[in-house]
């Protein structure tokens, strides 16, 4: 189908986006890859009345690396994230996610941004910047304000943003020394929205978790930061504590039913990946030895 | 402010100026207003990939793209690479290898895969699959396809070495 007429205005500035937003609420819808946006149009799914074009806003794009914090625009593209060396040696974790993000021509199209606004629970982004203890900096009229990734995701398409403000940049604490990373994602087709995902971001010191973050995505109405983890920090792990974060893992998650999985199917695939992700991030493979490559 | 803007913008290196309502995408642009019909509407929600053309160097779906973000860009269809040439050699090894029935995803198959190319002068059959993943076929059952895009590869390699 073709999206309902609107009417369109591009920015000029981030201020002059504000005063749109301000002037049209929750009628307008920001623009910025469209990657997210132009299928629910399409669809008609959704049918604003008017869009705001931030596309042309330069001042939103780039990433930029200063004392230990990975600063990233909301209009960097994926494409941007996926081939820049200051991602792959200071945010390893969403170089190895973006490839997992749709496909070629939407990855030079689509905003990281863009990605988090949308805040679709089956994403990948939303939870590498929960993994990665992000920062999200959105500004409205009356100035900016600084929301933990954890705090920013509400539900299904869901996020602390108003309807007057705009997702201006993200902040990442560069990965520290003895941190590694884990991502995987199980879906129908390369590229698909995910069944079941996790991203996974550790400090491992001797081969004990000091700190562990385990998102899990496409399983709940946002990306989930697992309690579980608590149980797998400062211990040896062995099979039976595995076993016993991975019950309370099954506990605290609440999926859902559609017609990809079925909530029981997308419950087994998380426990899943916890037994895999655990297993990789401490380079032990006898610890996923029930649960195949 | 639901009326028509004015655009300008560069297809398949000719300049065309043009009035567009906000809500007309790039695919009915090209189709409808300019008569560039290579460009295939399949989904129109970013699925299936046969609406795949080049903005500024870079393959997009021009489904999910309005008519006028293209303000000030350079873009090119299926017809600009057909006519240039650049990719002769790809279409021939889809004819030779049948890498076509219907013909409805070629366009995008073809652009997807000249990007490719471009990017990665010999792919192997994962890394085409990978960069195909976003462009579906329901003719040819795809092996072809990966077939005839390894021939290219792999004779363009022989051409420059």
């Amino acid at each position: 189908m073709k999206a309902a007429a609107f009417a369109y205005a591009r920015a000029t500035s981030v201020g002059n986006a504000l005063e749109l937003l301000k002037a049209y609420g929750d009628r307008a819808k920001v623009l910025s890859g469209g990657q997210s946006l132009m299928p629910a149009m399409n669809l008609r799914l959704i049918s604003p009345e008017f869009i705001v074009d931030i596309g042309e806003l330069a001042e939103l794009r780039g990433i930029m690396v200063t004392d230990g914090v990975v600063r990233i625009g909301a209009l960097t593209r994926h494409v941007d994230l996926l081939t820049s060396p200051d991602i792959a040696a200071h945010a390893p974790l969403l170089t190895e996610a973006i490839a997992h993000v749709a496909h070629p021509a939407i990855r030079n199209r689509g905003t990281l941004g863009g990605s988090l606004a949308h805040a679709d629970p089956a994403s990948e982004l939303p939870a590498c910047m929960v993994a990665l203890n992000a920062t999200i900096i959105v500004r409205g009229q009356a100035g900016e304000r600084r929301v933990a990734a954890v705090d920013f995701f509400k539900g299904i398409y869901e996020t602390d943003l108003s309807a007057e403000e705009l997702l201006i940049s993200v902040e990442l604490p560069v990965a520290g020394k003895n941190s590694v990373h884990y991502f995987h994602e199980f879906a129908r087709r390369h590229g698909d929205y995910a069944i079941a995902g996790l991203a996974a971001q550790a400090t491992v010191e001797k081969d004990v978790f000091t700190d562990l973050r385990l998102v899990f995505f496409a399983v709940g109405d946002r990306p989930v930061l697992a309690r579980a983890a608590t149980r797998l920090v400062n211990i040896t792990i062995t099979p039976p504590v595995l076993a016993a974060a991975s019950s309370a893992l099954s506990e605290e998650l609440d999926p859902h039913d559609d017609q990809q999985a079925s909530a029981a199917m997308r419950r087994h695939l998380a426990k899943v990946l916890l037994a895999r992700g655990a297993s990789a991030l401490l380079n032990q493979p006898d610890l996923n030895a029930g649960g195949r490559a | 402010m639901t009326a028509p803007m004015p655009i300008s913008l560069e297809v398949n290196g000719e300049r065309v100026d043009a009035q567009v309502l906000p809500r007309l995408n790039l695919a009915d642009f090209l189709r409808e207003q300019l008569q560039l019909t290579g460009t295939h509407v399949g989904c129109e929600h970013g699925v299936c990939g046969a609406c795949t053309v080049r903005v500024n160097g870079e393959i997009v779906r021009s489904c999910l793209m309005l008519a006028v973000q293209t303000h000030g860009a350079f873009v090119q269809t299926i017809e600009g690479l057909s006519d240039s040439g650049e990719v002769a050699d790809l279409q021939a090894a889809f004819r030779e290898r049948n890498a076509l029935q219907c013909g409805f995803c070629t366009p995008g198959m073809l652009m997807a895969a000249q990007d490719l190319l471009k990017q990665q002068a010999a792919p192997d059959r994962e890394q085409i699959r990978e960069h195909l993943s976003g462009n579906y076929c329901r003719c040819t059952g795809y092996q072809a396809i990966i077939d005839a895009i390894e021939t290219t590869a792999r004779v363009r390699g022989r051409g420059t070495a």
